[in-house]
């Protein structure tokens, strides 16, 4: 019996029974996942780049490092999925009338879940937050962010969450509830087994790295803008973001409350969100999108940010209407967070609650179409570049209207409680996140990657990856509209009417052509490698840029900018171009730059463990890694060697090269 | 709003010990009061009382903001007082939103629920 009980505390609900090694899809992906884990694993030590990797990019602390790794993350995060779309699509597709596709409900339901939490949280995200990173202090004119150990600790956190998800795919399972785990699905009643903890605890710490770093570059943004550049001269996309981080650090706590109060229903037995005890399921609904609305807002104002700065800069004018750009950009900020209801219409509040949300919704079209025509008027008579970031940007112009005009739709309460959970509300978020979010982040990746990485993308893979997104998305989305038009609801794994498969098969279809458009991106990457030397950018400003980032080398020194840049007029660095400014090339000063530590990665791999332990409900572990948290965390508070000086020297010799760089490309 | 590309907060106003004594004193009085009132059965009615205790809270939190946490309208350039206004009104919204959802969903889906509440 004691020693039950101590198998119990060790190893709390975790048995052999937990691994899925029934299934067989589930081993085939482990055996796929493990062979080239272990590839890359071998690959790595074979190089003896462990070292490298570990001092210049998990340890650092440079805002361009991190911005790159959780870009990297994204596009990891984005390949399963995607993996899970595609199954979606297939099992759909196929399990009509007698035939019951491949996939049981059981696991059907596992993998629609999957697919909307890892999309959102650990590729939508990160990807907006990698951009941010990488871009805001650049624009500025700032060396780095406000605090730029809290930057790694976020990064590490966020990547945390996204190894917790990961991990159910392969130990136990994953919640069955949809993205947003509605109780009481999500209560321990109906989801007594682990994988409403996985997503609760993913999502909680991921939510910690997402909350750290919304405060760190808002504070960047608001206290380390370069001098003269006040409020109204600041690129358009250092706005967005500013605003994307003011919605994250007012949105993300409710989150955090929402599910924290979740967990207590689920570990302790209280009971906020049960339908006894005078809990109200309904409550979590409404709280849960309280954060739920921002949060779309929060993905989808960088990426008009992005594409602001793209139509101006390839269209050789300033932006047209600057100032109602900005304002556009506050007033969504402000309306977002009234609006929530409308993701609930059904419920019951009646008629007053709903008309009220339902005009609020309409009303946020308004900024947004005052967005359309701004870029439009920026277009109309400018010399435009058909680049790759402006083929994303008419792309997502004209995708983006037509889901918003869906939106519209919707927002009529009498509409919605015809089209709602069905798959015409799939298509209608579908179609502004692919055509809005996910186009604004390739066409940021294009833009700003020879910034990064001193070369550009190769042109033909990006075209090639810009088409078959496209082409697909609509042949992957239309059918969904017909669909929900007729009236088929979301999450079914199984149909018996058989007139719906056509457009199922249309839409798994159009998933194919994505997935060639996300083949054709990584081929893109290494192509673009391969390709380096021709594609070298050796000015810091291959596509006659406007903003301070361009103003540097590519890619930029770690320090940014040998002299922080004054700034006289918006388009700062278009202003200084015009005016002739001269690069300093000698007077060098020593830089004070804040130095690399492991705390942050290390303290997000305890909270990995504590994640895991409190899934499983392995006591012991628990205690010891919470525990283990504290210590670390106080110990780096006794680290005070944290910052040093970049000899003027060493400054006064990358920018010598630089210099020898610029007069050869003349 | 002039572009501050130092990282000190100079015009942060200095904390003294008299303010920090002033916003104890005023603390521990908005706490008592409310006290006395529970503990006296000064006001018959609880509904009101509560009202009441309520209102010393609200005022307790402005000493707070004052006195502990050194909120005026320039410090950090106005930007602190921007934020508080911002979160308020997040706040409100959130707040009167729920409340104003849940009862008129209580209303139309549960109405015996209501008769209860009285």
């Amino acid at each position: 019996m004691s020693e039950l009980d101590l198998t119990k505390l060790i190893f709390g609900r975790l048995t052999l029974e937990s691994i899925p090694y029934h299934e067989p899809i589930l081993i085939i992906t482990f055996a796929m996942v493990a062979v080239g884990g272990l590839a890359l694993l071998g690959f790595i030590t074979y190089k003896k780049a462990w070292g490298y990797l570990w001092h210049e990019w998990f340890t650092s602390i440079d805002h361009k490092k991190i911005g790159i790794m959780y870009i990297v993350l994204a596009i990891i995060m984005l390949l399963r999925g995607f993996a899970d779309a595609i199954m979606m699509r297939i099992q759909q597709a196929w399990a009509v009338g007698d035939a019951a596709g491949y996939l049981p409900p059981d696991h059907y339901d596992q993998i629609f879940t999957a697919h909307g939490v890892i999309m959102i949280f650990f590729v939508a995200m990160p990807m907006i937050t990698g951009i941010m990173n990488y871009v805001v202090p650049l624009q500025i004119g700032a060396r780095d962010v406000a605090f730029p150990f809290l930057n790694n600790f976020s990064f590490w956190m966020t990547t945390s969450g996204a190894v917790l998800v990961m991990m159910s795919l392969f130990v136990g399972e994953f919640a069955k509830t949809g993205w947003l785990a509605y109780p009481p699905v999500s209560g321990i009643i109906k989801s007594p087994g682990v994988g409403v903890d996985y997503y609760i605890w993913a999502l909680q710490i991921a939510g910690v790295g997402t909350l750290l770093s919304g405060v760190n570059l808002l504070v960047t943004i608001v206290k380390m803008r370069a001098p003269g550049m006040s409020l109204m001269r600041m690129p358009v996309f250092s706005w967005t973001a500013l605003c994307t981080n003011v919605l994250i650090v007012a949105a993300f706590p409710v989150l955090t409350a929402v599910l924290a109060m979740l967990a207590l229903d689920r570990y302790l037995g209280t009971a906020f969100f049960t339908s006894d005890l005078g809990g109200n399921v309904m409550m979590y609904i409404n709280l849960i999108w309280i954060w739920g609305h921002p949060e779309v807002y929060i993905l989808i104002l960088p990426a008009f940010g992005v594409f602001s700065e793209i139509v101006s800069t390839f269209s050789r004018k300033r932006l047209f209407g600057y100032a109602s750009m900005v304002y556009a950009t506050v007033v969504i900020t402000v309306l977002s967070y009234m609006v929530w209801l409308h993701h609930f219409f059904t419920m019951g509040s009646g008629p007053t609650v709903n008309s009220f949300f339902g005009i609020t919704t309409m009303i946020i079209s308004i900024p947004t179409g005052a967005k359309v025509f701004n870029w439009l008027f920026t277009m109309y008579r400018g010399r435009i570049e058909m680049e790759v970031p402006m083929l994303w940007t008419l792309g997502f112009i004209i995708t983006f209207v037509i889901g918003g005009m869906t939106g519209v739709l919707l927002a009529v309460p009498p509409a919605d409680f015809v089209l709602h959970n069905s798959l015409f509300l799939v298509a209608h978020f579908h179609n502004v996140i692919i055509g809005g979010v996910l186009f604004g982040m390739f066409a940021g990746i294009t833009y700003w990657y020879p910034k990064a990485f001193g070369y550009k993308l190769d042109p033909f893979w990006g075209k090639m990856s810009f088409w078959f997104w496209t082409i697909g998305f609509y042949f992957a989305f239309m059918p969904l509209y017909v669909l929900g038009l007729m009236g088929v609801t979301r999450r079914m794994n199984h149909f018996d009417d058989p007139s719906v498969q056509i457009w199922f098969i249309i839409a798994a279809f159009g998933a194919f052509l994505i997935a060639i458009g996300i083949a054709s991106f990584l081929i893109q990457l290494v192509v673009s490698y391969r390709r380096r030397d021709e594609l070298r950018d050796e000015t810091g400003d291959p596509w006659h840029g406007r903003t301070l980032e361009w103003s540097t080398s590519s890619p930029p020194p770690y320090y940014n900018f040998a002299f922080t840049p004054r700034v006289h007029d918006m388009d700062a660095w278009w202003q200084m171009k015009e005016h002739g400014y001269k690069r300093p090339e000698e007077g060098f000063l020593p830089i004070h730059m804040p130095k690399n530590t492991g705390a942050g990665i290390i303290l997000a791999g305890i909270a990995t463990v504590l994640g895991f332990a409190l899934i499983w409900h392995m006591w012991l572990l628990v205690g010891v890694s919470f525990l283990a948290l504290l210590a670390v965390t106080i110990g780096h508070t006794f680290n005070y060697d944290r910052d040093y000086h970049i000899p003027a020297d060493e400054v006064a010799e990358t920018e010598a090269n630089r210099t020898r760089m610029l007069a050869n490309h003349v | 709003m002039s572009g501050s590309n130092d990282h000190h907060g100079g015009d942060m106003p200095h904390s003294t010990f008299k303010g920090y004594m002033t916003g104890f004193v005023l603390s521990v009085i908005l706490t008592a009061i409310p006290f006395w009132l529970v503990m006296g059965d000064v006001i018959k009615d609880t509904g009101m009382t509560a009202l009441v205790i309520l209102g010393f809270a609200a005022v307790q939190i402005v000493v707070h903001m004052i006195y502990f946490l050194h909120m005026n309208f320039h410090s950090e350039g106005g930007w602190n007082m921007l934020a508080l206004i911002f979160t308020a009104v997040i706040v409100f919204i959130a707040l009167a939103g729920s409340l104003w959802v849940m009862y008129h969903l209580n209303v139309n889906m549960m109405p015996g629920l209501m008769k209860e509440y009285g």
